[in-house]
């Protein structure tokens, strides 16, 4: 056993790179975090930036080749996941780490019903026999709120909606009561009404059950009121880690802050241009010398063409990979202050 | 609603009904449908899109949103209903007629990679409606070809290429050059910015307004995406169940949205800022959307309205106007009283048009 300070992951500078006829992709380079118990992580950036492949290590994923963990560590619970045997592995994964997919058509079998696929995970982790198994799979489908969930259970998938789908796959992860769920995307494919649903839905489990959440999205408006923390990712390297609030408040780094302005959000339009992010998100095969985000960002200057730029901390919990965190996070701090958002401009907010 | 004479499109109880077969006796025999089943995608929609503006179009996931959208090109059939534009009913056109106005009427795709025919180049793409419609010849077309591609942001250079060496957001911009290669004056613009990177969502939106801009377009901008459609349009149209339920100026509408399908969508929209978020009260809806084939009767929305009562399930509410240019369609609401949380509290019932729409129509 590892000492965990209470911590139910440890990530600890994690790299995981991949073999392709384009050279060699690191599709994530150098990521750092804790999780405590009943804490959410928010992971957003854009697509290739490294999420899925994140998370999919920490499972031991990664298919291999032409991916490989080539360094770093994963502690789960006091757990080196990265010395685990496969079937080790098994027997966490799905039991104790549960995980959620973007879309639920592929995770579910299309020929067999929801009920099999439900009793499946809990006879092979819990023990329970086929009645038990049953009864469980009825409950989480309640739990999950799918309406007259004795009858439903014995539905195939293609007879749910995509909402309903989604719940059966979140009913799968959390029949174990699992210590950590990670979700990734779970809402993307999803109208707004059904995603606040399933928000609401993780919320409501976390707080009766106490599970640590990582969740996934390049929606900054999920993440904003679902998370403790966030790491932004930007070409496999972490951009920005702060504390929820504190990274929407006083973001440190261009990239984040350049995310945060092109979402378009009522409370802060000012002009009718919206501000965009110059350029392409980049290929993480041929990255440019320097800082990568460095030929789409308004303020490099020539050291960011030369050299990688360092990953500094602001303070205890919020560090920027930026020649001038310093300078993007005291530039904030004056914004902020000039904005001096007040509780009434909270109230009157077009959505609030 | 015909109050402005620069109206561009005008939509008269257009209706698309696919019918999904069932109810004959072939059916009861080879166990089929022993019912008629018919999907009221667009069912009765009046609506005037005028000169010059963008309408947002919102709704969840089977509304109907693109079957209207399609309908108004005649890219799906309509199956009653008329579609007026310069004076002529579209619906009714003959195919020659619709050929001929597909210079004007244009649309732009979701999925930019699925619409994009991956054998041939972009520089052929983009060429493509420009020589169906002889609108130049020879030489002249690649030059237009290269002045479009530079027009959504493209490098010039990039002609010879095929589909899939351009990223999403490029692929996107393709399909808009394609859009704009016959100078159309409406274009449809379905789910654009969908599958993009929020960065890229953001270029696009502002390409398609300069566009406007300096085409003085009229767009027909369908999502789901409600702070995308509050950014870009000026009216926005609420669907459900095939219906025009609200309909009224983007920024009102949000603001001080009427009807209670309204509320909860725009409740549900995540606001990317946590201080906001931690405050917030949601609406949450009961439930997804039912299925179109035998929707509920009365007001399509009483399964999942918090507000319904008796009377939803029987009356079919009519699009009325409530406030100036701000329509709804709900029985517990008039121009008198607008605000249905009030009236609710009030214990008013049914207040508004009492009369079910069918009998108004006839
Ligand atoms: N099996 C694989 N083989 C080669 N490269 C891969 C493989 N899986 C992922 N990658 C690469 O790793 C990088 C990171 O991919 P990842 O799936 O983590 O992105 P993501 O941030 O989850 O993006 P999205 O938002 O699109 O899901 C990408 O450049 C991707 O092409
Ligand atoms: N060719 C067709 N045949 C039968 N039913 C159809 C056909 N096309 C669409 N439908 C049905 O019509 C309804 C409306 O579909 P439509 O694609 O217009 O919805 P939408 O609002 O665009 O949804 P989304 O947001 O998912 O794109 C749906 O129930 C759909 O299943
Ligand atoms: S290091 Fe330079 S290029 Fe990179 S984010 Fe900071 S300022 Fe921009
Ligand atoms: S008519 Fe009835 S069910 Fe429909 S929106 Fe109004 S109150 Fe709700
Ligand atoms: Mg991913
Ligand atoms: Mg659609």
């Amino acid at each position: 056993m590892i000492e965990t300070n209470g911590h139910i992951l440890t990530v600890n500078d994690l790299r995981t790179y991949f073999q392709t006829e384009d050279g060699v992709v690191k599709a994530v380079d150098g990521i750092t975090f804790t999780l405590a118990k009943g804490e959410t992580l928010g992971i957003v950036g854009e697509s290739g930036s490294g999420k899925s492949v994140t998370n999919l290590s920490i499972m031991r994923l990664i298919p291999e080749p032409p991916g490989k963990i080539v360094s770093g560590d994963i502690i789960f619970d006091g757990i080196d996941v990265r010395k685990l045997s496969i079937d080790d592995v098994r027997s966490i994964r799905g039991k104790r780490i549960a995980m959620i997919f973007q879309d639920p058509m592929t995770s579910l079998n299309p020929f067999l019903k929801i009920s099999t696929q439900l009793m499946e995970v809990t006879e092979l982790h819990l023990g329970h026999t086929k009645a038990q198994a049953h009864r469980h799979a009825v409950k989480m489908l309640e739990t999950v709120g799918i309406p007259d969930a004795a009858n439903r259970v014995n539905s195939y998938p293609h007879e749910f909606s995509g909402g309903m789908r989604q719940r059966v796959m979140i009913a799968m992860a959390l029949s174990c009561d699992p210590e950590l769920l990670i979700a990734d995307e779970p809402t993307t494919a999803l109208d707004v009404t059904i995603q606040a649903q399933i928000l609401e839905l993780i919320k409501d489990l976390k707080a009766r059950m106490g599970t640590s959440v990582i969740l996934i999205t390049h929606d900054l408006g999920v993440v904003a009121g679902m998370t403790d923390k966030i790491i932004v990712m930007y070409a496999g390297k972490v951009f920005e880690q702060a504390p929820t609030r504190e990274l929407f408040a006083t973001p440190a780094n261009p990239y984040t802050k350049g995310l945060l302005k092109s979402v378009p959000d009522p409370a802060h339009e000012e002009g009718t241009e919206l501000y965009q992010i110059p350029g392409l998100p980049p290929d993480v095969a041929h990255l440019p010398p320097g800082c990568p985000f460095s030929p789409r960002c308004e303020r490099a200057e020539d050291v960011c063409h030369r050299e990688f730029p360092p990953f500094v901390q602001i303070n205890e919990n919020h560090w920027s990979l930026c020649h001038f965190a310093k300078e993007v996070y005291a530039e904030s701090v004056r914004e902020r202050a000039a904005a001096n958002l007040s509780e009434t401009q909270i109230e009157s907010h077009p959505l609030a | 609603m015909n109050e402005n004479g620069n109206t561009l499109i005008s939509l008269r109880n257009l209706q698309v009904h696919y019918d999904l077969g069932g109810g004959t006796l072939v059916d009861r025999i080879t166990g089929g449908s022993r019912v008629r089943r018919v999907v009221k995608a667009v069912d009765g929609v009046n609506l005037d899109i005028k000169r010059g503006e963008t309408l947002g179009l919102v709704g969840e996931s089977g509304c109907g949103k693109s079957t209207l959208g399609k309908a108004i090109l005649r890219l799906t059939e309509p199956t009653g209903g008329q579609v007026f534009y310069g004076g002529k009913d579209l619906a009714h056109a003959s195919s020659g007629e619709m050929r001929e106005q597909r210079k004007n009427l244009q649309m732009i795709f979701q999925d930019p990679y699925a619409s994009l025919n991956p054998r041939m180049t972009v520089g052929q793409i983009i060429a493509e409606p420009i020589r169906t419609f002889n609108l130049s010849n020879g030489g002249n077309v690649e030059a237009k070809v290269q002045d479009l591609m530079e027009t959504v942001g493209l490098n010039r250079r990039f002609t010879k290429r095929y589909p899939h060496e351009f990223s999403g957001g490029q692929r996107q911009r393709i399909g808009i050059a394609r859009a704009l290669a016959v100078d159309p004056e409406f274009i449809v613009a379905d789910e654009p910015i969908s599958a993009l990177d929020v960065s890229i969502q953001a270029q696009i939106m502002n390409l398609m307004e300069r566009l406007q801009r300096e085409k003085n377009l009229t767009y027909l901008f369908i999502s789901h995406d409600l702070r995308a459609i509050r950014h870009v349009a000026d009216r926005v149209a609420v669907m459900y169940l095939g219906k025009i339920v609200e309909l009224g100026d983007a920024k009102t509408v949000y603001a001080e949205p009427l009807m209670p399908y309204t509320k909860a969508l725009i409740s549900a929209v995540p606001i990317p800022d946590p201080e906001i978020e931690a405050k917030r009260e949601r609406i949450t809806l009961k439930g997804d959307v039912p299925s179109p084939i035998n929707p509920p009767s009365g007001c399509h929305f009483n399964t999942r309205c918090r507000y319904a009562i008796e009377d939803c399930r029987r009356i079919d509410p009519a699009l009325v106007e409530i406030k100036p240019k701000h329509y709804a369609a709900c029985i517990r609401i008039s121009p008198e009283r607008p605000h249905i949380d009030e009236n609710d509290a009030a214990g008013l019932g049914a207040i508004g048009e009492g009369i079910p729409e069918t009998e108004k129509r006839s």
